[in-house]
Parts: C-alpha cells; structure tokens; sequence
C-alpha cells in the first residue's frame, strides 16, 4: 500500500510597483518605449554612480505591508546579492535579507513569511529562433527593466492545492490592484509567481523535499504547472524514488518540466549590508500616509457588495476577489437604478465562463448590454436559454441586446397568440409514451415533453409556461 | 614669470582676483609642467582650460584630480587596464562643484589600481616616482595627485582616502592631505574601491591651500548619493598662532612599535614644538586600534569585490577576445584586466562574504569597527585631537614591498582607524628624516584625527603647527 500524499505549496511572488521612476534612479518606468532609452548611469552600473532609494517604492511597500497585515519594521536594511549575469549591470541585485521591511502577514488564511524591496533585473532577449538561450546565436540587452522596483511576497507553506494557489493569487492580485501600487499583469509580467511544491504523507506534520517551478507567466499555467509538478513528485515516490532539491521549468506548451539547476549548482549570493545606501527608517509619519492611502480592500469590497446589493457570501466574494470583474459588476448595477444585484452577479459567471480571465471591460460586452440583458430576462421578455444565445452573440460581435433579441428573433414565446399552445399539442400527440408516464403519476417524465417544446422554439419559450400549459392540456 | 610657480594656489586666486595674474596664463603654466611630467603622474593632462564660470570664488587655479573621479568625455580608467580608454558620460559631483567654484580641470592623475595600494606600483599605466627620490615611490593610492602637487606640476589636486589614500602619499611627498568625515564630500563619480570608506579629500602644498579647497568640496549634501552629510558650517580659513587651550592624544598604540626611527624622532619633536605652542600633549588609548588593520583588510576587500564586479566585459571597458561561453568571457575579461593586487582583494572579499565565513570574518570585522569608533569617541571626551605619524615609513624603494603584499599592508596602520571610525583626519609635513639604511633625507607626515565635522579646527590647529614647523618643499618644485 502505498501512503497518500499531501501537497505542500508555497508562493514566491514578484510585483512590479507602478512608480513613475525607478528603485535606485530617476529614470522612468518603460512601458514598451524603444530598447535602452529609459536608462542612466546608475541603472546602467556605470563605474561611480550610486543607488537613491525612491521614497514612493517604499511608501507603496508599507501600503502592500498594512494591507496584508505584516508587521512593518521601523528600521529595515538593504542588501547585495552579488552574482554574474548580463542582466544585472552592477554584478549583485539591490535587494534586502535579514532585515526586510514587512514580515508575517497572513491573506485568506494563508500566512505570509515576508515582503520586501528590490529591483528588477533588465531584459535579456536571445535573438534566434526559439526565443530561449538554447540555439540563440546572439542575446542582447534592454536595460529598461533594469531597476524597476519590485517587491517581493513570500508565503508560508501553507496551500494545499493547485486550485487554491490560483485562487488565492488572484485574491493577492485584486488586493494589489485596489492598492493601485502595481498593473499586477501576468502576461506583461509586471506579476511573477514561482512555486515551491512538495508532497508529504498525508497527515504528516514534516516537509519533504521542495522543488521551485519558476516564473509561470498565467493563472492557467501557474494552476498547470503545479498539478504537473505535483503528479510528476507522485510518481517518483509512489515508485519509491526520491525528489531532488532543484529549480524547474515548466513548459506550458508541451507540458514539460525541466531542470533549470540542481542544489549542487545552487548560487552563494555573499549578502551583505548594501554600504551605499542608509537603512530605511519607517516613521510615523510614513505609516499614516501608507494607511491613509489605502481605500476598499477586497474582503471590504464583499461585505459592501452583500449589503448594497444584497448579493450572497459566495457571489459577493466571487466578484470581489476579482478586480476587474467587481468593477465591471458596479459599472453593470450603475446603469439602472433598481437591478437586481444578484442576477447580474448570476449573468457575470455566465460572461467569465465566455472570456475567462480577459477583464470584462476589454470585452465587446458593454456594461449597458449586460443591464440590458438582464432586464429583459427579468421582465421574462428573454428565457434564460435564449439569453445565453444573445450573450454568445454579444461576446463574439457586441451590439445591445434588445437588437440581438429582434433580428435573431429570440424573443420569449408567450402564449398571447396561442402559438404556444399549438406547439406543446404537437409535442404531446409526438410522444404518446411520455404522456402515459405523465398520466401514471411519474411527474419526472413531464421533462421530456417541456424538452421537446423548448427544442421546438429554440429556448425562447418560457419552462414554467410550458409545463402549466402541458398540465393544462392533459387536464391534470 | 617664474615666481608664478611660488604661488600658492590660494595665493594665486587672490592675485587673480587681484588682477594681478591673468587664470589663462596661469592655466598654460600648470599645463606645460604637467605635459612634460617626467614622473609618470597624470595619465592625461587636458589641452586647454576650459571655460571659466563668470567671477569664480577659486579665480581658476587649475585642479589635478585623481583618475577615479569620472569626468564627462576625459578618460577615467581608475588606473586599471580593465578601464583603458573608457570616458565616461557624466562627471563626479565634486569635480563639477570645484568646476563651477573655478578650480577647472588640469588633467587625470595616476593612481593605484582601484586606489588598492601604498605605493601606486600597481598602476597599469606605471609607477608614479617620488619627486624626492625618484627612485623612491610616491605612496599610494594618490600618488600621482601628491607627485604632482609636490612638484609643482599643479597648484592643487584632489584625491580619495579609503585607509590613508590622501593622507600616506601626502606625507610620503611632503605636502598637506586631508581626509574628510565620511559622507561630508560626494561620493557621486568616484569609482568606488570601498563605498563604506572611501572619501574624497583635497592634497595641497600647504594648510591654507587645503581649507579653501575643501570649503567648495563640501557644503550641502548631494541628493545623489544617499550616504552624504550637509556639512553643519561653512569651512574657516585657518588662522591659528599658538595652541593653547588644545588638548592632543597621544595614543600609545599608535607610536610606539613598528614605526621608523626617524618617523618616530620627528614625531617626538613635533609633540614638544605643539607643547611650546600651548598644547598640552598625554597620552591616550586606543585599545582596538591594533586591530584596525585587521578589519580593515577584510571590509575593505569585501566591498570592492562587490563594487568591481560590473567589470565584467559585457558593457564598457575591455572585454577579452573571442571568448567560448558567457563564463570563460567573464573569467578572462577580468584574470587580464584586473591586476594582481586587485585580484588578490577581490579573492580575499568574496572568501570572507562567502556562506558559512561571513559571521567569523565579515561580522567580527564590523563589531571591531565599531569598537574602534568608540575608542574614538572616548578619546574625543578628553581631547580636541589624536595624534600620530601618517605613516610608519619613509618613502621606501620602487619594487622593494612588491614581493611581500603584507609588507605593505603594514603601511597602512597608522591611517586605517581613522578611517574605520569615518571621523577626519589630517597629514601635514613635519620635516625630513633619512629612511633606515640612511641616505638622502625624506618627507615624513604628522597625522591629527578629530571629531567628525572638526575639520575647521583641524586645519587651524594644522595652520599653527605648519607655521611654527616652517617645512620647506621649494627644493621639488624647480
Ligand atoms: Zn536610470
């Protein structure tokens, strides 16, 4: 009998802060400019030039520490992380070690361990067919990046499933976004997450060995990668082998993990005190200006979404810990006084099953579609069926929905001209075998004579209407 | 006119403000001597002075400046190969502070690589010689700024002191260095050996010469380099005739062993002419200054193996060619750009930062640090200043310490503490002994150390002991 295993993950996630200059430089943040114009001398290491901390990263810092309820230190340290790369002109990272500001902190119940400042590294790009160092014939520089502040949360070990790590990174990232310290955008990689996995023996207080996916650059891949990882960690264990301590990559294309390097390869980084700068002391006053700057968290943003809009737990929750979803829902409910809070947060699960993590606003869906929609679903002027017919034509090609209703002839069927009636007797004269079910008291069989109308009027009938009508006509 | 090599250089603003000297003739002067250099101190000398800011409070008396301080289009090579050539694209705040203040740019001295060194022998453009002697060298690591300054191939020349850079090369020539407070001069520009030490100081003939160079060097602070001070008041000019009311130390770990006799005689002398001037002179403690060196010699090349790993062929400077793979770049790109002394500190700094060493070297080295500081700070509740020789040592002979790399970290001793403890600190010339084997009299340095942000005292304590000592550099300047 082989034991059960448990999964043991933890984050290590990297945030790209929204200042308007860079962590130890005047330069300004790129955002697509030209290669190498958004550069000087210090974040380009060039010989003599030294690092100015930005107070405005720092201040974003306590804001992203309060938020998640760290302990901010009064006195916090920046480090060297010295090692060899060409995307790291000074030769060592401006980053902090055994003295970072914010430490502990906890979101959803999962415990933080730190959150702390650096900069980021500039950008390689391998010219070449692949894109990856492997078969580059050339790699070349963009010293844009270099220097953007960053800041780095590290979690506890304390998730317990590929779903859950995604869950809760999108509730860290709407927690940012309301912050409004970061574009936290996966894809642009102003969001970065690695994960440190293990299994364990279910049970079991102990940690195994721990391997770190890098950089998974979605939601998707993120979720992906660690069940890949998971299962491949199983299947070495339940063979009896054992997991070697490494850093791994995780193709989302083939699926693939590889080894980026072993424990063996692992770095010394020699920190040590960055003499350039002078530690970083939180004062007061510091502290008031980073609470005071923050609004509506998204826990906050639930318990307001439950009662104002009378929303439930699960959609008040759905919403909020989405940031652009829950403003896309405000937007919907701001159109028209009165709307019916929860039918929209019912409608919006039906949009994100359509375009998943796209922010609904970038959809052809505008917000005075989706109110509209609802109302004529509401006012029973759409079935629910054919409402998600319009919301498909809506998403591939917008427009508003009264329209969509009109030319695609979608409007629910009442039965004000008896055309209707006329079809549910052809659907009882259809399937006599049905009817006898019916007759004999098996109310379930009812289903399939309320099916066979619905197909007939390609949804547009109203089900309680039909079914009073089928009772209506075999007199019971 | 040849009595205008006899100026001094604050003399010589004055005479200029005067009108009595015309800066652009004073500038062609400078500029020839310092063309024709034969003791291999500048590494590039500029072609013609550039143009003056309207009434300039130094009236433009040209500047030497140390090679490491980057100048915006000049060569700035930190006397290392790994730089050959390189110019870079801004100037260090100082250089252009001195600029503005009409103290335009003479020309690049040479230098220790990196400024590691006591003698500049390990300079990839050659050894500076000592005007003195010339078979003798300089001191180090701004050799070629007091080469020059001794001279007379400049009015004045600003260097950088990481554990006596200014102060040994200074008494080793026979001119004034000063040392600054740590933070109290930008470090913006300066090609940085050690960040937590390194300080940029003024090397002149003479006490006066040092108060009007520094009072332009220092000031508000630089918003470009976070660890620089304001400097809490404008910088006096010295004035001081006799010493009383001031109290020296005399710290028995500092003057005692290791120390030439002829360094330790004019020393003694000195002592007695400060106690004829009103000083009263007792000894003093410094307990953990015998482990400045120590610390020193693991901080130091911690920081620098940091600080010299941009060199690493990939954006400027020398790149060595057609390498196999990125590593082999990096490795041979810096085995032949770097030299061996700078090889030897960057080996020694990233031992002691290594996982598993850094508590025993690079931790034990801070506390000590911060021992000596308080050693200071004690010794500072009882006196205006600590004295001691600048150096242990004469100028000794070209080649002669080479061979033996902890030979010549000993030189570094007596200057170290101060350093360590970032509070400024002061060499004047104290007169001439001849080195232990005899020969041919040498310049030897009389250090003071005070408070941080004492320098204004200092230099007039300095003023009146340079008066009364009367040294004489004229024979070097011819
Ligand atoms: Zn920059």
């Amino acid at each position: 009998m082989t034991p059960d295993f448990e999964p043991v993950i933890g984050l290590e996630i990297h945030v790209q802060l929204k200042t308007r200059t860079k962590m130890f430089c005047g330069c300004e943040l790129s955002f697509g400019a030209p290669p190498n114009t958004l550069t000087c001398p210090v974040c380009l290491g060039l010989p003599g030039a030294l690092p100015v901390a930005n107070a405005r990263a720092i201040h974003f810092a306590l804001m992203i520490g309060l938020a998640l309820g760290c302990e901010l230190a009064d006195h916090s340290v920046f480090h060297r992380k010295n090692y060899f790369y060409p995307d790291l002109p000074k030769g060592y990272q401006i980053s902090q070690y055994d003295e970072p500001l914010c430490r502990g902190g906890e979101l959803a119940g999962v415990r933080l361990h730190r959150v702390h400042l650096e900069e980021d590294a500039a950008k390689l790009i391998h010219l070449g067919a692949s894109g990856r160092i492997h078969g580059s014939e050339q790699s070349v520089v963009d010293f844009n990046r270099g220097g953007t502040p960053l800041v780095e949360i590290v979690t506890e070990p304390e998730l317990r499933s590929p779903e859950q790590a995604r869950e809760w990174l999108t509730l860290l990232r709407a927690t940012l976004r309301s912050l409004a310290v970061s574009d936290v955008n996966m894809e642009e990689g102003s969001l970065r997450a690695d994960a440190n996995v293990s299994l364990r023996a279910a049970g079991s207080s102990e940690l195994g060995t721990k391997t770190e996916l890098k950089n998974m650059n979605s939601f998707r891949f993120l979720e992906r990668g660690i069940a890949a990882e998971i299962a491949r960690q199983r299947v070495t264990l339940e063979a009896g082998g054992s997991i070697e301590q490494e850093t791994l990559h995780f193709d989302p294309v083939s699926g693939e993990i590889t080894s980026l390097r072993s424990k063996e390869e692992a770095q010394d980084y020699r920190y040590f005190p960055e003499p350039d700068l002078v530690p970083i002391a939180t004062t007061v006053a510091m502290l008031r200006a980073a609470r005071e700057a923050i609004v509506e968290l998204p826990r906050a943003r639930a318990e307001r979404f439950e009662d104002e809009y009378g929303l439930s737990v699960d959609s008040a929750h759905l919403l909020a810990f989405r940031f652009e979803l829950a403003n896309y829902f405000e937007k919907v409910v701001a159109v028209r006084e009165g709307i019916d809070g929860q039918q929209i947060a019912n409608w919006l699960t039906q949009l994100v099953a359509r375009i998943g993590d796209q922010d609904p606003a970038q959809s052809k869906v505008t917000p005075e579609a989706m109110a509209q929609l609802v109302e004529l679903i509401s006012a029973r002027a759409v079935s629910a069926p054919a409402g998600r017919e319009v919301l498909d034509v809506l998403v591939r090609e917008g427009g508003d929905p009264a329209s969509v209703v009109e030319q695609r002839g979608l409007g629910a069927l009442h039965d004000e001209d008896g055309a209707l009636e006329a079809i549910v007797g052809q659907a009882i004269a259809a399937d006599p075998a049905a009817v006898q079910r019916v007759r004999g008291g098996n109310d379930k069989a009812i289903g399939a004579l309320v099916g066979a109308v619905m197909r007939e009027t390609r949804g547009r009938a109203d089900g309680a209407d039909v079914t009073r009508l089928i009772r209506e006509q075999l007199g019971i | 006119m040849s009595g205008l090599i006899d100026l001094s250089a604050s003399q010589a603003a004055a005479a200029i403000k005067r009108g009595e000297v015309d800066p652009g003739a004073l500038f062609d002067l400078y500029r020839q001597r310092a063309a024709t250099d034969s003791l291999n101190a500048y590494t590039w000398v500029a072609e013609q002075a550039p143009k003056a800011p309207p009434q300039p409070s130094l009236g433009g008396v040209p500047l030497a400046v140390k090679d490491l301080f980057c100048t915006e289009g000049v060569p700035s090579q930190s006397g290392s190969r790994i730089l050959e050539g390189y110019r870079p694209p801004y100037t260090a705040t100082v250089v252009e502070r001195l600029a503005q203040a009409g103290a335009p740019l003479l020309g690049k001295t040479n230098q220790d690589e990196f400024a590691m060194g006591s003698s500049n022998e390990n300079s990839a453009f050659g050894p500076v010689l000592n005007p003195w002697d010339r078979a003798r060298v300089p001191g180090g690591s701004s050799g070629g700024s007091a080469a020059a300054v001794a001279a007379g191939l400049a009015p004045w020349a600003i260097g950088t002191d990481t554990g006596g850079s200014i102060r040994q090369p200074a008494a080793l020539c026979g001119i004034v260095g000063l040392k600054p407070t740590y933070g109290a001069v930008s470090r913006y520009g300066m090609i940085a050996f050690a960040s937590s030490l390194d300080q940029a100081g003024p090397l002149t003939r003479d006490v006066s010469d040092a108060a009007l160079l520094l009072s332009h060097m220092v000031g508000e602070r630089d918003p470009l380099d976070a660890t620089s001070l304001d400097f809490p008041e404008p910088i006096a000019m010295p004035s001081r005739r006799t010493l009383a009311g001031i109290r020296l130390g005399v710290p028995s770990e500092l003057t005692g062993e290791g120390i030439e006799p002829g360094v330790l005689g004019a020393f003694q002398a000195t002592l007695e002419l400060a106690r004829q001037l009103g000083a009263t002179v007792e000894s003093c403690a410094l307990p953990h200054a015998p482990h400045a060196l120590a610390a020193y010699y693991v901080l130091a090349p911690a920081e620098c193996s940091s600080n010299l790993a941009r060199f690493d062929g990939v954006r400027y400077g020398y790149r060595a060619a057609d390498p196999d793979d990125l590593l082999s770049m990096y490795e041979r790109t810096r085995h032949d750009g770097f030299g061996v002394e700078v090889r030897r500190r960057v080996m020694l700094g990233t031992y002691v930062l290594s996982s598993g060493y850094y508590e025993a070297y690079y931790g034990r080295a801070q506390r000590v640090r911060t021992k000596i500081a308080a050693d200071f700070a004690a010794a500072f509740e009882r006196f205006d200043f600590v004295v001691m020789p600048t150096s242990p040592c004469v100028a000794f002979e070209l080649g002669s310490k080479l061979a033996d790399p902890y030979a010549m970290y000993l030189n570094d001793f007596l200057s170290v503490p101060a350093s360590l403890a970032g509070i400024p600190a002061l060499s004047i010339p104290n007169g001439l002994a001849s080195p232990p084997g005899g020969g041919t009299p040498l310049p030897v340095g009389f250090q003071l150390a005070g408070p941080a942000f004492s320098e204004s005292q200092m230099l007039d304590v300095a003023f009146a002991l340079e008066q009364a000592l009367g040294f004489d550099g004229r024979a070097v300047r011819s």
